[in-house]
């Protein structure tokens, strides 16, 4: 199973929209910090990027919390989340990046978040048998299809000659 | 929308406006992450935690919270927490630093820090170099980690923080990786609710200096046994480490140490007459 994709058993629509609402303002609020993070480094194509798909995010959040008004939604904790990995299943993890990325590689990054995003809604949606849960999944599983299509479209905006590392002229690591 | 349970704390409402200065991809900014889950989960305000440090990047972490933090002097982050501990129990204070700042000029107050066993909580990112002064080897270093700075390495025995705990009396002894944020949460929650000095080392890569440490994602991994009460065997357990088991090794029994003034919170002319000289 893929990580971060649920080992447990989601019970409800309302627990369902849970994860998912939690999952979206995870995902909003690590690239808007992967954005922060490049600017810090003067890496702005990258900045411009992670900003973008925060906004993304950040609308998909907006929507699902549409989606609970008038629905019995549990509070859930921070370690209570049933995501089987350390994180939710769309967090980009923060550990791959490198001040000296390209574009390309953290379009890879993003479709890896997605590509999870998307198999925590399907497996959920393959797994339950309660109608509202899987109607709920089978709509967020589509979505990240959506979002995964769309990495895509943009990785082939960048050729595969860029998957390598930019060359730091002055690295850090050349100590006298 | 209809919440079932009251909200207490999100993870964000821990965090300060401040964007980290830290390099992409450091270790540290998984710390940050955990702390702050583990303060949402642990429910207490942020008004009512300290986050004190010493000098370092890792020492950067109490400007990126939005609890009351002291970015201290150099080595020195156990003696402001432990005092400020005594001087007000009612907090929650959370020390935190780098392997640099915590043994090699902070190694002294470590040790003593583990004997007083003030009710506190003592995270060490440990990158085993010194980031902030860019790659000097630091006391976790190990002995054949060559650099430009350290041709051909040290040759030194690395220091190790766990065992020296566990000698010195701490009451809590775990170790974390901090890619692994549930754990380490859970670990950090565990910390900061048993008695006394708790002690988590969380593996935090410096992926500037010490690029190999990426690799720590894969190294670590579950320690196979149970957390044990008893010193003797957390120390042959620990003895036979191989720098890499994660998870929680010891919870003592021990007493915190308690002053003997109460009710010193709320009187600046108890605290003078107790503590000035
Ligand atoms: C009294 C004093 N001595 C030396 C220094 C220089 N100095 C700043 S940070 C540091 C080491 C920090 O290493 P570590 O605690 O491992 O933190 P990291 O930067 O790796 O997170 C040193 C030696 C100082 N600031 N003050
Ligand atoms: S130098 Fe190392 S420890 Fe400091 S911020 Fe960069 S990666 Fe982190």
């Amino acid at each position: 199973m893929t990580a971060g994709v649920t080992s447990k058993v989601i019970g409800s629509a309302g627990e369902l929209l849970a994860h998912a609402y939690q999952m979206e303002l995870e995902a909003q609020e690590r690239y808007g910090y992967l954005a922060d993070q490049m600017e810090m480094h003067n890496n702005a194509d990258l900045a411009k990027l992670f900003r973008e798909l925060a906004r993304v995010e950040g609308i998909h959040a907006g929507d699902i919390l549409e989606q609970m008004q008038g629905m019995q939604v549990p509070q859930i904790n921070p370690l209570d989340y049933k995501w089987s990995g350390s994180e939710s299943p769309e967090a980009l993890d923060m550990g791959d990046m490198h001040y000296m990325m390209t574009p390309r590689q953290a379009l890879l990054l993003a479709l890896k978040a997605e590509q999870n995003a998307f198999e925590f809604f399907d497996h959920l949606l393959k797994s339950t048998d309660d109608e509202d849960t899987r109607r709920f999944a089978a709509e967020f599983a589509e979505e990240e299809q959506e979002h995964v299509e769309l990495v895509l479209k943009e990785l082939k905006k960048h050729p595969e000659s860029d998957e390598r590392t930019r060359e730091d002229m002055d690295p850090p690591i050349q100590q006298e | 929308m209809n919440i079932q349970q009251s909200p207490n704390f999100k993870a964000s409402d821990y965090k300060s406006g401040l964007t980290p200065v830290w390099c992409p991809g450091c270790g540290d900014f998984h710390v940050l992450l955990s702390v702050t889950k583990a303060l949402a989960e642990l429910g207490t305000p942020p008004e009512n935690v300290a986050v004190i440090s010493g000098i370092g990047c890792s020492s950067r972490i109490p400007a990126y919270t939005n609890c009351y933090g002291f970015h201290g002097v150099h080595g020195r982050s156990l003696a402001l927490g432990a005092g400020l501990k005594v001087a007000r129990p009612d907090l929650t204070v959370m020390v935190m630093s780098g392997d640099g700042d915590g043994f090699s000029i902070g190694g002294n107050h470590f040790l003593h820090a583990c004997r007083r066993n003030v009710d506190m909580t003592y995270i060490v990112m440990d990158n085993r170099v010194y980031g902030m002064t860019k790659g000097q080897p630091s006391p976790t270093t190990e002995p054949d980690w060559d650099s430009a700075l350290s041709p051909g390495g040290t040759g030194l025995s690395p220091f190790h923080p766990l065992v020296i705990a566990l000698a010195s009396g701490a009451n809590f002894v775990a170790r974390e990786f901090s890619g692994d944020i549930k754990g380490s949460t859970r670990t950090i929650v565990e910390a900061v609710r048993h008695p006394g000095f708790s002690f988590v080392e969380i593996l935090s890569p410096c992926v500037t200096f010490r690029p190999d440490e990426r690799q720590w994602k894969t190294q670590t991994h579950a320690a196979s046994v149970e957390a044990t009460d008893d010193p003797a065997r957390a120390a042959r357990r620990i003895m036979t480490d191989d720098g890499f088991n994660v998870g929680v090794l010891y919870r003592g029994r021990r007493k915190p140490y308690e002053t003997h003034v109460s009710d010193l919170a709320g009187d600046p002319a108890i605290l003078e007459e107790e503590f000035a000289v």
